[in-house]
């Protein structure tokens, strides 16, 4: 499922999180939300921590896997 | 370089403010193009929209040139502001108007009119 898919690669790229959540926003699989608070976010720009995220999920969202993606970043605390 | 990617970077460094959406401020395909353009508004942010849907080349060149992968995209005084949960969080904080009136100057409210512009066809000068 997309929804797995998308929790591994993200756990791979923040293997700290301490807080990592993918949710299916409409049931449909390919409309997501993910929340990631990670001590990788540290001292970058919202741009550039959403920058990751989209990195790491560069490959659902060019063969469509992902149709849309909402983004939370949050700087983990130590 | 394409024709197409040269109208879109000439939108980029020409225009203020440029959201590349789905659809037209009049007629929003989508919500999160729609997110971006309320929390430009509320920001009063002189908006100049492409709607990317009439050819997904418009999508796949704009993507080449910024290296961000989905729409919508904000651009402001040539520079990537974000996609619409950034830009709406920023709303949200206050930093969004920051933003325009350092890029833009502190009288960017006063000519805050839309407009779209066609990246298919020659720019109108």
């Amino acid at each position: 499922m997309a929804t797995e898919r998308i929790e591994t690669l993200l756990r791979s790229a923040f293997p700290d999180a301490n807080e990592l959540r993918v949710e299916d926003r409409t049931g449909g699989g390919d409309h997501f939300q993910v929340t990631v608070a990670s001590s990788r976010f540290a001292g970058l720009t919202l741009l550039d921590q959403h920058r990751l995220v989209n990195e790491a999920l560069a490959e659902p969202l060019r063969d469509g896997t992902i149709h849309e993606l909402r983004i939370k970043t949050r700087e983990a605390q130590g | 370089m394409s024709e197409l990617s040269d109208r879109i970077k000439d939108v980029i460094e020409r225009e203020p403010v440029a959201l590349f959406m789905k659809g037209t401020p009049q007629f929003v395909m989508c919500g999160n193009s729609d997110r971006a353009l309320r929390a430009l508004r509320e920001a009063g942010a002189p908006v100049t929209a492409v709607d990317i849907l009439p050819d997904p080349a418009i999508r796949h060149e704009l993507s080449a040139l910024s290296g961000w992968p989905t729409i919508p995209q904000v651009f402001v005084g040539g520079e990537l502001v974000g996609g619409a949960d950034i830009v709406q969080e920023l709303a949200e904080t206050g930093e969004l108007a920051g933003i325009l009136e350092q890029r833009l100057g502190g009288g960017y409210r006063d000519d805050a009119e839309e407009r779209v512009v066609d990246v298919l066809v020659p720019a109108q000068r």
